[in-house]
């Protein structure tokens, strides 16, 4: 067990060190930093300067080796546009962005497992039937264009919700903004949580249905009938809990592209998150919050996925394999 | 008046809808066991055997139902029950032992949790006295140091250990019927006769009867009292077990008896029947097994035979015997 934690670790190590080489270098190529940080009227000298004062001169390897054991402890440098620290901008969005994340991740996941466990048991009964057809527009219909027919139903014609920003937001020990507390704040995530989370429900809806269809089918359960187990202990007991080993998985990564795909709901929503701060930054080419985003999203599928190996042991006896006399 | 069997198929008819045309897999079967009586149940693959088995304790799978006959538990039908009092006598009454104990098992709970549940599915006890009963039971099936690997997982036992557990489960709240499907089939040579014999040890101590569904004529001389033999999904012999194997009456039981290897014989090759057995969707006219009996005559091509009584105790589907019933009547 433990030997397995050091060698996941290990992996992550080296996926995040490519991924830094990644944004490193692509950044290089999307224009010169000095450009767009001084006015018309710096001179070449100057400018010379500059260069070798942030570093630009040195070879590549280098100035790798610099960012990378900079942003190890979490330096990033300065945002070219808004001159303040790039760590300190994305921790102060990060709240917003986590919070959005975290409920539409719950939202997809609580429906997604309900629903694929309800048309599963109750294959071509009318209900299924139509839940079935319905997520198929989860399934098709863009991120962007979901959110907007949401405000128009649920802001504009019925006036029920608001249609951005994130409501009033109450300081938790002075570095986690939270909206959760306050009303205005909990009205105004239903709607980009429900934006978010939709292709995510269906995909999980899908996959939960077709793995327990799978399930039911097996000898176990089989089994399970003979000895007399009621539909429940079978279908709930029996049948789900095997259901969500590889359900666990795809949730676990969904919630990293969750965290990864909110730009464009925090575009829709002008939900004040780290996926709004990215668009901006690309559109100034402020390599610096680029390069950090990029990282910061590495990270967060990098970690998501050590926890999700970790769960498996935990819900599959199967991989346990610390016991001797195993096989007896 | 006769004692009242333990189990009583009559006139079994199963049927599986298909978009051309019903297929009828199982076809006027009738047989009974008796209280602590074993019989065996022997035919090739897709005889039908194992769909009797499911008939009888209620799990066909859909689009699979019973489309004629009943089935009585002491006298009792259960083959028209409705679901929930249908659950009540799985497990309870009847119980299954099934072919494969890698896959019946489910591997993400000890085998202490499935065996507990088990009980305190069919009787109420606490916790507690459920342990102890599934230890008890554990031993009894002979799996070494129960108490200690009762918290064990499926996968750390082994193949032959794990039947143990099957065992175990099914009897787990004292059927009085125990339908074994294939118990030994995919098993180790080596440990297929412990299975067997640990089935039969505690069915006989328990009073409880047994029906074994399997294709290894081996078997059922050792273990059966009584053996069926099916062939197309209908009954083409039944009666005990040492008539039927010394002096196999069914042309169909004879090839059987044919195909099995013996210490004491001289030939070097196996009998075979020639040809095999029919699709479902292409059983012949009369008898099943016309296309392939050596004593194949006129009327078995139109006809289809009905059971005949030979002596109190063997009945065989054949009209070869008919002949023979007649001359007793005139005679």
């Amino acid at each position: 067990m433990t030997a397995f934690i050091i060698r996941r670790l290990l992996q992550s190590i080296l996926v995040m060190l490519t991924v830094a080489l990644v944004a490193f270098a692509l950044f290089r190529f999307v224009g010169d930093p000095i450009a767009s940080m001084v006015g018309q009227e710096t001179t070449l000298a100057e400018r010379q300067e500059l260069r070798e004062m942030l570093g630009l001169n040195d070879p590549f390897i280098v100035q790798f080796f610099t960012f990378v054991s900079r942003a190890v402890v979490g330096d990033f440098g300065i945002s070219y546009r808004l001159q303040q620290p790039v760590m300190e901008l994305i921790l102060s969005r990060l709240p917003a962005t986590l919070e959005l994340a975290l409920v539409s991740g719950f939202f997809a996941f609580i429906f997604g497992v309900g629903f694929g466990v309800y048309t599963a048991l109750r294959r071509g009964g009318w209900l299924s039937s139509s839940i079935m057809t319905i997520s198929l527009i989860g399934v098709s219909l863009p991120t962007f264009l979901i959110g907007v027919l949401l405000i128009w139903v649920f802001a504009v014609e019925f006036q029920w919700l608001p249609s951005f920003g994130r409501g009033d937001v109450v300081d938790l020990g002075g570095w986690w903004r939270t909206g959760l507390l306050t009303e205005s704040g909990r009205a105004s995530l239903i709607l980009p949580a429900i934006t978010l989370g939709l292709y995510q429900m269906t995909l999980i809806m899908r996959l939960v249905r077709a793995e327990m269809l799978e399930v039911l089918r097996t000898d176990y359960i089989k089994f399970a009938r003979a000895r007399g187990l009621t539909n429940r202990a079978v279908h709930f007991g029996h049948a789900l809990k095997n259901t969500l080993v590889p359900v666990i998985t795809i949730t676990g990564l969904q919630l990293g592209s969750i965290i990864a795909f909110a730009i464009i709901t925090e575009t829709v929503f002008q939900w004040p998150g780290v996926g709004a701060l990215f668009i901006n930054s690309v559109r100034f080419v402020d390599v610096p919050v680029m390069a950090a985003y990029l990282m910061l999203i590495a990270l967060v599928f990098v970690v998501i996925n050590l926890i999700v190996d970790l769960l498996y042991y935990v819900v599959d006896p199967r991989l346990r394999v610390d016991r001797a006399g195993a096989g007896h | 008046m006769a004692e009242i069997p333990l189990l009583s198929v009559r006139n079994l008819v199963v049927e599986f809808p298909s978009r051309r045309g019903t297929l009828r897999a199982i076809d006027d079967v009738s047989f009974d066991i008796a209280e602590g009586e074993v019989l065996g149940m022997v035919g090739e693959s897709g005889a039908g055997k194992s769909l009797t088995g499911a008939a009888i304790i209620g799990l066909l799978e859909p689009p699979g139902r019973i489309a004629g006959g009943e089935i009585l538990l002491r006298g009792e039908r259960i083959d028209n029950l409705a679901a929930e009092p249908m659950r009540r006598i799985r497990g309870k009454r009847i119980g299954m032992v099934f072919q494969d104990p890698l896959t019946s098992l489910n591997p993400l709970y000890t085998v202490a949790e499935q065996l507990i549940e088990t009980i305190r599915t069919h009787i109420s006890c606490t916790e507690r006295v459920a342990r102890e009963r599934a230890i008890a039971l554990l031993d009894r099936v002979g799996i070494p140091a129960a108490r200690r690997r009762i918290d064990d997982y499926p996968h750390h036992f082994s193949g032959g250990m794990r039947q143990r557990v099957v065992i175990a489960l099914a009897l787990a709240a004292e059927p009085d019927l125990v339908i074994a499907d294939e118990p030994t089939t995919a098993l180790d040579v080596s440990v297929q006769a412990q299975i067997i014999d640990v089935l039969k040890e505690i069915c006989a101590e328990r009073g409880a009867s047994v029906m074994l569904i399997t294709h290894d004529m081996g078997v059922i001389a050792e273990t059966a009292d009584r053996v069926a033999v099916l062939y197309a999904g209908r009954l083409a012999e039944i009666g005990p077990v040492r008539d039927v194997i010394q002096a196999a009456e069914h042309p169909y039981t004879q090839g059987l008896m044919g195909s099995i290897p013996t210490l004491t014989q001289t030939d070097t090759r196996l009998v075979q029947i020639p040809g095999s057995m029919p699709r479902l969707d292409a059983i012949p006219k009369g008898c099943p097994f016309n296309p392939r009996c050596p004593h194949v005559m006129d009327r078995c091509r139109h006809d289809r035979p009905v059971l005949i009584a030979r002596g109190s105790k063997r009945e065989v589907a054949c009209w070869l015997y008919e002949a023979v019933r007649e001359e007793v009547h005139h005679g």
